[in-house]
């Protein structure tokens, strides 16, 4: 059985989720920002050819972050 | 009577929102490039003229995604525009934004507007909303935000005309504020505008939120503002996440009732599939590569023919000088001091213009965001940022343009690492003391039938460079602390044509800033050089001729040799000579002598220094610098006395290889450094080290080998 993502980055690319809340709170701020809110859809692009770091499209934008950020996104599907 | 002062119009938008391009456009050539007061951002302004005839110096603030800083570039946003009553205090501020995704842009425009500034918005990218089938009502825009709206094309420059004059006339600042600030703080902001007499409420509560930003104020009325902090229990950052939220509220509100038609998002797609490519585990490390492989010909192969014409231009300049002057100190001052120095700033136009021509048309294109992405990963564990690969790079040829191209990091740390580590890598000026140096210590053969050894000792030596460089930011990493976090939360930007205006225009904005900023310090180290070689204690220089001619009497000298003899002499008793020989029982545990240490005291004006300063030592400078087979035999010959066999032994060779790979012998290297940190507490550091690094180095080799 495939567990469900709970965050952007245990995501898979081509995965859609919605955006529930984060789970740090100065990298929320800077999240929100750039466009991820709570309530939006976010989809994972891609992969960095290592794995590390991820391009996420979100509000219209493409963003990159890494791993341990992307860790800080709860979604729901 | 006064003169009314030119009105400040500030430029302030998001990364990649075209600001760049209204800047270029508003203020085309008359740019002037300096830095912020006390920090290393770097501040561009400009004149614009207007209409009526008048003109405005326009501002071009660093590209923001919020009034909340998060990098050093931020922090100057907000303090300049905190800071309400201030000479420099802009009197209007044009926020530029992306419209064919206006979320973003309008998040920063809304806590600008409440900032309490007049404002202006400027649509930007119109095309490309047209073509996206978006469209606004603009004047529903405009009303609804309370500020003149303007659209605006500013790759091309549509709409120009119309944001200045809406720029020249009246505006002014909504009455009400977007943000409704929080119950909790409406009383510590009210005890602030009362107190310190703050223009409006928004204004205050920044004063709460960013202890960090309000460096304008004075000691006295910091201490108000962090004892109203206290006294209410207020948390900078408490409230932030929660004001975005509801800024952004607004902005779906009023985006629901002014776009007239909604997008279609075709375009990203576009982006997309390139990305598939140019972000490939295969192909992307294979462009990526062959990219930079391509900007380091173009800097190590392309710039040596401009470079070769300015070097041969000062050189006639300097005999042209010695030959219409009458002999004398100033003369010498002027042709050999100074007249050099200026040729030695110049030498290195070509390499950055070149550079940066490349690194401009990365960023414009959007590619240089990929390359953080691919890169990201595996500079980390260095301490490093994806960005620090096409200054380490380019450092293989010049460390001057490479240092001035770590700009582009935002994160403080990294940068400055990158900066520390980049003059490791061996840049071209070693090559010529390499090549002497390998073709006089290792033997021309051929290893298994086909490796050159005097290539695999060249190669192993920029091998040696670059881990040098990784081990020593890896080093740093562990050291340095910082509160600041390493983050990468970045936008891919959609790919773009570059417009190849901006391009011309950095390419100027670098070469000025280098020419006149780092030039100024290798100008006076240039000149201090010059007095170090040309002077020296007593009366022996001035007396050179008749006491080479008394030594020599018997020897036959021709013309030439005599003249190279007196070259010679006038450079041992020289301050550089005497230096050089007060510090032969320093670096006699390297293996060198003292008229190694005169070379090594040259070379700091440059390296390859080096190869002219062994040939004048050697009384062969009339064929030196032309002639390496010259040098390279009579190097060969050179004995040392206490062993009886010759000075140049492989362990010497070596160990002289080695400090020149390590040391940093290279004024305009600190120079530019000292530009670039903003002082000169990382420039003595890195000279620190690196002189550290090459002595113990040189002496690890020398012991072993010998």
């Amino acid at each position: 059985m495939v567990q469900t993502p709970k965050n952007v980055s245990e995501m898979k690319p081509g995965d859609i989720g919605i955006i529930s809340g984060f789970t740090d709170e100065y990298l929320s701020v800077k999240l929100m920002e750039m466009g991820c809110l709570p309530g939006i859809p976010v989809r994972f692009n891609f992969r960095a050819p290592f794995g590390d770091p991820i391009c996420i499209s979100v509000s219209g934008y493409e963003l990159s972050l890494r791993l341990e950020e992307a860790a800080t996104i709860s979604i729901v599907n | 009577m006064t003169i009314p002062r030119r009105q400040k119009v500030a430029l302030v938008g998001n990364p990649n929102s075209g600001k760049s391009s209204l800047f270029n456009q508003l203020t085309g050539l008359k740019q002037k490039i300096g830095n912020f007061p006390g920090v290393t951002v770097e501040k561009r302004s400009g004149v614009t003229s207007l209409p009526d005839g008048s003109s405005l110096e326009i501002i071009d603030l660093p590209g923001i995604y919020s009034i909340y800083p998060r990098s050093l570039d931020e922090q100057i946003v907000a303090e300049i525009l905190l800071d309400h009553h201030a000479p420099t205090t802009p009197n209007k501020i044009v926020v530029i934004a992306d419209a064919t995704n206006l979320k973003r842009g309008l998040l920063l425009l809304s806590q600008i507007i409440d900032i309490g500034l007049p404002t202006i918005l400027a649509l930007n990218m119109m095309d490309l909303v047209a073509r996206a089938g978006i469209s606004y009502d603009i004047k529903a825009l405009s009303k609804k935000l309370g500020i003149p709206v303007v659209p605006i094309n500013a790759r091309i420059g549509i709409g120009l005309e119309e944001l200045k004059k809406v720029i020249a006339g009246p505006v002014s600042s909504p009455a009400d504020s977007i943000f409704k600030i929080w119950d909790e703080v409406k009383a510590p902001v009210k005890e602030l505008r009362e107190t310190l007499g703050v223009d409006n409420d928004y204004e205050a509560y920044q004063f709460l939120e960013q202890p960090k930003s309000l460096k304008f104020l004075s000691a006295k009325e910091q201490q108000v503002v962090d004892d109203v902090r206290n006294r209410y229990h207020f948390f900078p950052g408490k409230f932030q996440g929660a004001e975005t939220i509801q800024r952004y509220g607004f902005i779906q509100d009023l985006l629901n009732e002014v776009t007239l038609k909604q997008t279609d998002f075709s375009w990203k797609n576009y982006s997309r599939k390139i990305d598939r490519v140019l972000t490939h585990r295969i192909w992307g490390y294979a462009l990526f590569f062959g990219l930079l492989f391509l900007i380091f010909q173009a800097i190590f192969a392309w710039a040596t023919v401009p470079m070769d014409m300015i070097d041969l231009l000062f050189a006639d300049l300097s005999r042209y000088l010695h030959s219409v002057l009458p002999d004398g100190p100033l003369t010498s001052l002027l042709a050999d001091g100074i007249v050099p120095g200026i040729g030695g700033i110049i030498i290195f136009v070509p390499q950055i213009a070149i550079l940066f021509a490349f690194i401009s048309v990365l960023e414009e294109s959007g590619y240089m965001a990929r390359v953080v992405f691919l890169m990201d990963k595996l500079m980390r564990r260095f301490g490093l940022n994806g960005k620090s690969v096409v200054p380490l790079m380019s450092g293989v040829a010049c460390a001057i343009p490479a240092i001035m191209a770590t700009r582009t990091i935002d994160n403080w740390k990294e940068r400055t690492i990158t900066i520390f580590v980049t003059p490791l890598m061996s840049c071209s000026a070693r090559l010529p003391v390499f090549t002497i140096l390998i073709a006089l210590i290792v033997p021309e053969q051929k290893a298994f039938g086909f490796f050159n050894l005097q290539g695999i000792a060249l190669m192993g030596l920029y091998l040696l460079g670059f881990l040098a460089a990784l081990g020593s930011a890896w080093i740093m990493k562990q050291i340095i602390r910082v509160r600041e976090r390493s983050f990468l939360i970045m936008e891919l930007p959609t790919y773009r044509v570059p417009r190849w205006s901006n391009v011309g225009y950095t390419i100027v904005e670098k070469t000025k800033a280098f020419v006149l900023e780092a030039g100024k310090v290798i100008m006076a180290i240039s000149i201090v050089l010059w007095v170090l070689a040309s002077y020296g204690p007593g009366d022996k220089i001035p007396n050179a001729r008749e006491n080479v001619l008394a030594e020599s009497k018997s020897l036959r000298l021709t013309e030439q040799g005599l003249e190279d003899r007196i070259a010679a002499y006038k450079l041992e008793n020289s301050y550089a000579g005497v230096i050089g020989k007060a510090l032969e029982p320093v670096i006699k545990p390297l293996g060198y002598d003292w008229k190694i240490g005169i070379a090594l005291i040259t070379s700091f004006a440059a390296r390859e220094v080096f190869v002219g300063t062994m040939a004048t030592i050697y009384s062969i400078g009339s064929a030196g610098g032309k002639d390496d087979a010259t040098i390279k035999s009579r190097m060969k010959e050179e004995i040392n006395p206490e062993t009886g066999g010759p000075r140049f032994t492989p362990a010497v060779g070596f160990s002289l290889l080695v400090f020149y790979l390590f040391a940093m012998q290279c004024m305009s290297t600190i120079a530019v450094v000292y530009r670039e940190t903003g002082g000169w507490k990382w420039p003595l550091l890195q000279l620190l080290y690196m002189t550290a690094l090459a002595y113990v180095s040189a002496w690890i080799v020398y012991q072993v080998l010998s």
